[in-house]
């Protein structure tokens, strides 16, 4: 039960992207098609089970050991550097049109501060492995939620009637403010 | 020297090589062999992505191009230069491609067309007017004036000329036909560069009702058809050519009362312009 309110808790109620407004640049770069969109949550999700896992295992089994602590910002950048040169050569293997789609959003996952703000919460708020786990998929997961839906809603405003001075960037924008208002209806639920 | 930093350096030494070392395997594992034929194509082609060839985009007329599904003259807005690079790429022959043109088959604008009683007040682009009732004209087949075809053209060959016809600057037009598939009213047809006979009109109205909506209007005379032995044909009030059977010296294009079967480059602004 433990673990199921850590994964809604970061998939839902604290999402990453609508609560904390970590990583918006995919959100709204990516966001223009539902298919392209889903491919960027799942990249981002997978990078960010693996960082919760091995930034928990660094952190706790080398830094805390050494007392290096203050290295953290540095070895976790490392390692989430290294997993998306990765995850870039394996959509590049598995599917090009998804590589071109995805385009510079791919390789600026590694700054993509939704990642690092992963691992440093699981710091901040002490976690044992299995809950750090269970926190960087509800995490993923969340950031798949909101990119998705945000994609579902940017297709059917392509056939919308937006005024001029509204068009691109704007209307995203605001359309991102009234989602993260609704998501802000779960706030309250758990805390932290 | 500090024992903090030498393990500090260690450290992350360590954990740069094994990540290192790691992703040189996934490299190894994972390398995509690209053919680096298609990064040259690529870079031949004019990368304006217009899809006029049918594939995606240049790259995937690149790609396609390395696998032998489409020919080196595939690209209508590169023409012949480009058909001749990528031909040197790919060590084949290229035959020569005649080039296409967008031709504009109406003259009817604002000073020639006849209007509506009403006034249409609403968006100002063809696809809207078109939808709607059809914008200020009362000609149902002419030009809509809201320059849907110039707004399309990548390469600004379109403009709008004084009368509110679209008109065509051969020198930057790559015949990609995005214009074409912009006009809501077919008015726009593609055609060889060296045709230059024309019926301007694509009226399908009674000879009465095609002169009181525009004084440019084919009426369906069908006098330019009698003398032509087949390249002109009537169809529905409409001269239509046939060019596999047309020839311009039987063409009586003086007796023409409105002018609307003529030779292209007669009046043609662009050429001027040029």
């Amino acid at each position: 039960m433990e673990l199921f309110i850590i994964f809604f808790s970061a998939a839902v109620v604290n999402n990453f992207v609508l609560t904390y407004f970590l990583g918006i640049c995919p959100f709204i770069g990516v966001s223009n098609k539902i298919s392209s969109a889903f491919s960027m949550g799942l990249a981002t999700t997978f990078v960010m089970t693996i960082t919760a896992i091995v930034t928990w295992l660094i952190y706790h089994l080398i830094l805390v050991e050494f007392h290096l602590e203050f290295l953290e910002y540095v070895s976790f950048i490392l390692v989430i550097a290294s997993l998306v040169q990765f995850v870039e050569m394996f959509i590049k293997k598995i599917s090009q049109p998804l590589y071109r789609a995805l385009g510079i959003f791919l390789p600026l996952i590694t700054t993509n501060c939704a990642i690092l703000g992963l691992a440093l919460f699981i710091v901040l708020k002490d976690y044992s492995f299995i809950e750090g786990i269970f926190y960087g998929v509800g995490a993923g997961a969340g950031f798949t939620l909101a990119i998705t839906i945000m994609a579902g809603i940017r297709e059917e405003l392509d056939i919308a009637d937006v005024p001029k001075p509204f068009q691109g960037a704007p209307i995203t924008l605001i359309i991102a403010g009234i989602l993260a208002l609704a998501f802000m209806g779960f706030s309250g639920m758990i805390s932290g | 020297m500090d024992i903090t930093l030498i393990i500090a350096i260690a450290t992350m030494g360590g954990l740069a090589f094994i990540f290192a070392g790691g992703l040189a395997f996934a490299d190894k594992k994972l390398r995509v062999e690209e053919n680096p034929l298609i990064a040259k194509i690529n870079d031949v082609l004019p990368g304006a992505n217009c899809g006029a060839c049918g594939k995606a985009g240049c790259y995937d007329f690149a790609t396609n191009l390395v696998e032998g599904k489409v020919n080196v003259n595939g690209c209508p807005v590169g023409g012949i230069e480009t058909a001749k690079l990528l031909a040197e790429i790919m060590g084949v022959e290229v035959n020569d491609t005649i080039k296409y043109y967008p031709r504009i088959l109406c003259k009817g604008g604002i000073n020639e067309a006849a209007t509506k009683m009403t006034k249409y007040y609403g968006p100002l682009d063809c696809k809207s007017m078109h939808l709607v009732s059809g914008g200020d004209k009362l000609c149902f087949y002419g030009c809509l004036g809201g320059g849907d075809c110039v707004e399309a053209c990548p390469f600004n060959a379109l403009f709008m000329n004084e009368d509110g016809i679209p008109e065509l600057i051969e020198a930057n037009c790559t015949g990609c036909s995005m214009c074409i598939k912009a006009c809501p009213r077919n008015i726009i047809e593609m055609h060889p560069a060296d045709r230059n006979v024309f019926v301007f009109c694509k009226n399908h109205d009674n000879p009465k009702q095609s002169k009181n909506v525009c004084s440019v209007a084919c009426m369906g005379c069908g006098i330019c058809a009698r003398p032509s032995e087949g390249g002109v044909v009537m169809e529905n009030d409409l001269a239509v050519i046939n060019y596999d059977k047309f020839d311009d010296s039987k063409i009586p294009f003086e007796k023409c009362r409105t002018g609307s079967i003529a030779k292209l480059h007669e009046n043609d602004k662009s050429t001027i312009i040029n």
